[in-house]
């Protein structure tokens, strides 16, 4: 798989923690004070080390109440960091390392718009908790391309226009990667079947079909 | 979504032990795809998750021996493109590929799978919701008996809820006699997949007769019992990934032209995945006609129960029966 290190945990560890700054309570990635403190000394001694993956759980006993510490390798960057138990992969990777591809539709498991890939398969990112990418391997859209040279499946959406909007697109190229990769490319019946979980609002479903069709045969396979 | 303390054992052992400690509000965690969302709502509040997703030995897929054992790790799409399951067994690798969509099948594990709770939309309209919910809040009322209640079930319905149960994999494992191994507090034990569900009765909000920290830890199918004369088929609003109006799981025994045993369970329409003994009963010891296999559909819901809005289940649930036996049949070599 590819990866493009342009993109992802650079800069001050503060910033990623900027969903929170003055620990307002009403929002969902809100730690108080002293557990942002915390956090941001956690980061800021790990975040950019590369650490060992395979590492067993570390059970941390100086963390906030309510937090976790996770590494893991996203888009082949090593990412240690410390996050609310109840944190979403999705929203680890838009709020916290300000990976944006993945989007936020229903936030239920239900529309695909968040698909990724956790240990080369695709799942709802939404309804993954984040604490479960410890010691595992994340994939976004960010992390597909060759630097300029776009993945097959990229280049094959432009070709066949297949969006509109766009919203559901990197969910959906997500999606479309792994089901080329498990095989389940191989007619346009069994590509309907098996992208049935990533919905697009616009229905731009006939360009969709016809690009994963076209990417399958240049991924060599399908 | 209120916090919670999240433990990750190594060994079901540790799980269990953990599980002990934690008391009532303590969940077991694998895909999360039910508890997860269900935590997003505020529908499930536990004070303490365990993520069993790193006990290895739990993941498990053996299909060599006379009964089919699947840890309850294993993730659903594993188990529907299983080599031997999928052709040996059709009915099981049917009812999960016809399961939520490959993203969930990827997360979601087949132990877990069997404690889905209800998509009633009335339950997950969440607390502080406006919809009162006997399942959610005990003794609070029901708001889908004389609602929109198009999605309910006909069959096991009470008074107090008539919540459809979700499943697909269920529906399959239970026609086949299959059953669960548990690990709790007083050691292991094992039990019929049947027997893990009740009915509503006066107390919805108990689905399961698992033991307080009781965990799944393996599915256990007879070989036998689920043969290549198998099928589930299941009718949705939109031809995939959806929940199923109406499905059946059938598996056939056949003598020469006639049928030595059949094996039928219901699902969409009860509250609990449901075996149809009226209808197996009629058509053991018979040769198979399209006539036949309409009457057994019929016979499955002589007892059902509609609401205002889904008596076509009746008739859907019915031919959906029908159509599965002849699929069923049809896969004679």
């Amino acid at each position: 798989m590819s990866r493009n290190d342009d993109i992802s945990a650079k800069g001050d560890p503060e910033d990623r923690n900027r969903a929170s700054p003055q620990g307002d309570s009403t929002d969902p990635l809100s730690l108080n004070r002293r557990a942002t403190l915390g956090i941001g000394a956690a980061m800021a001694s790990s975040a950019l080390s590369v650490v060992p993956l395979r590492a067993q759980s570390p059970q941390v006993t100086a963390l906030p109440e309510g937090t976790t510490a996770i590494r893991t390798l996203v888009n082949g960057r090593p990412v240690a960091v410390t996050i609310d138990v109840r944190t979403s992969l999705l929203d680890l990777l838009r709020e916290t390392l300000a990976l944006t591809g993945a989007k936020k539709g229903c936030d239920h498991g239900q529309c695909g718009a968040c698909t990724v890939h956790l240990d080369g398969r695709r799942v709802a990112s939404c309804l993954t908790l984040a604490a479960k990418a410890d010691g595992r391997e994340v994939l976004t859209i960010e992390g597909l391309s060759h630097g300029d040279a776009l993945h097959p499946m990229q280049q094959a959406f432009i070709d066949h226009d297949a969006l509109q909007c766009g919203y559901c697109t990197p969910g959906q190229i997500m999606a479309a990667v792994a089901c080329v990769a498990e095989g389940n490319a191989t007619s346009r019946e069994r590509i309907r079947e098996y992208m049935s979980g990533s919905i697009c609002r616009c229905g731009a479903y006939v360009g969709i079909v016809a690009a994963i069709e076209d990417a399958a045969s240049r991924m060599g396979r399908g | 979504m209120q916090s919670f303390r999240l433990i990750r054992p190594r060994t079901a052992q540790e799980a269990v032990s953990a599980a002990a400690q934690g008391g009532a509000a303590s969940r077991f965690i694998a895909g999360g795809t039910t508890l997860y969302d269900l935590m997003k709502l505020n529908i499930e509040r536990p004070g303490q998750v365990i993520d069993i997703t790193g006990i290895g030995e739990l993941h498990r897929i053996e299909t060599a021996g006379e009964e089919l054992r699947f840890g309850a790790l294993a993730p659903m799409s594993a188990v529907a493109t299983d080599a031997v399951v999928s052709r040996d067994h059709p009915v099981l690798a049917e009812a999960l590929a016809k399961a939520a969509s490959q993203q969930l099948r990827n997360m979601a594990s087949v132990g877990g799978n069997l404690l889905q709770r209800t998509r009633c939309p009335y339950f997950r309209n969440g607390a502080g919701g406006v919809y009162p919910c006997n399942k959610r809040e005990p003794g609070s009322g029901c708001a889908a008996i004389g609602g929109l209640d198009r999605s309910q079930a006909v069959l096991g319905t009470s008074e107090a809820c008539t919540a459809v149960s979700p499943g697909d994999w269920p529906v399959a494992l239970v026609a086949v006699d299959a059953g669960i191994e548990l690990l709790g507090p007083n050691g292991p034990r094992s039990m019929p997949v049947d027997a893990l569900y009740r009915l509503p009765g006066e107390t919805p909000q108990h689905e399961f007769t698992l033991a307080p920290g009781e965990m799944i830890t393996a599915i256990t199918v007879p070989r036998r019992n689920a043969g290549r004369l198998s099928t589930y088929h299941k009718i949705r609003d939109r031809e995939s990934y959806a929940f199923a109006l109406a499905s059946a799981a059938v598996v056939l025994e056949l003598e020469g032209d006639r049928i030595a045993q059949a094996r039928v369970a219901l699902g969409g329409v009860a509250t609990r995945p449901w075996r149809a003994p009226a209808a197996e009963q009629m058509l053991a010891g018979q040769r198979l006609t399209p006539e036949l296999a309409l009457a057994a559909g019929h016979a499955a819901f002589r007892d059902a129960r509609a609401g205002h809005h889904n008596a076509f289940k009746l008739e859907l649930g019915a031919r959906t029966v029908a159509d599965a036996l002849i699929i069923a049949a049809e896969r004679r070599p």
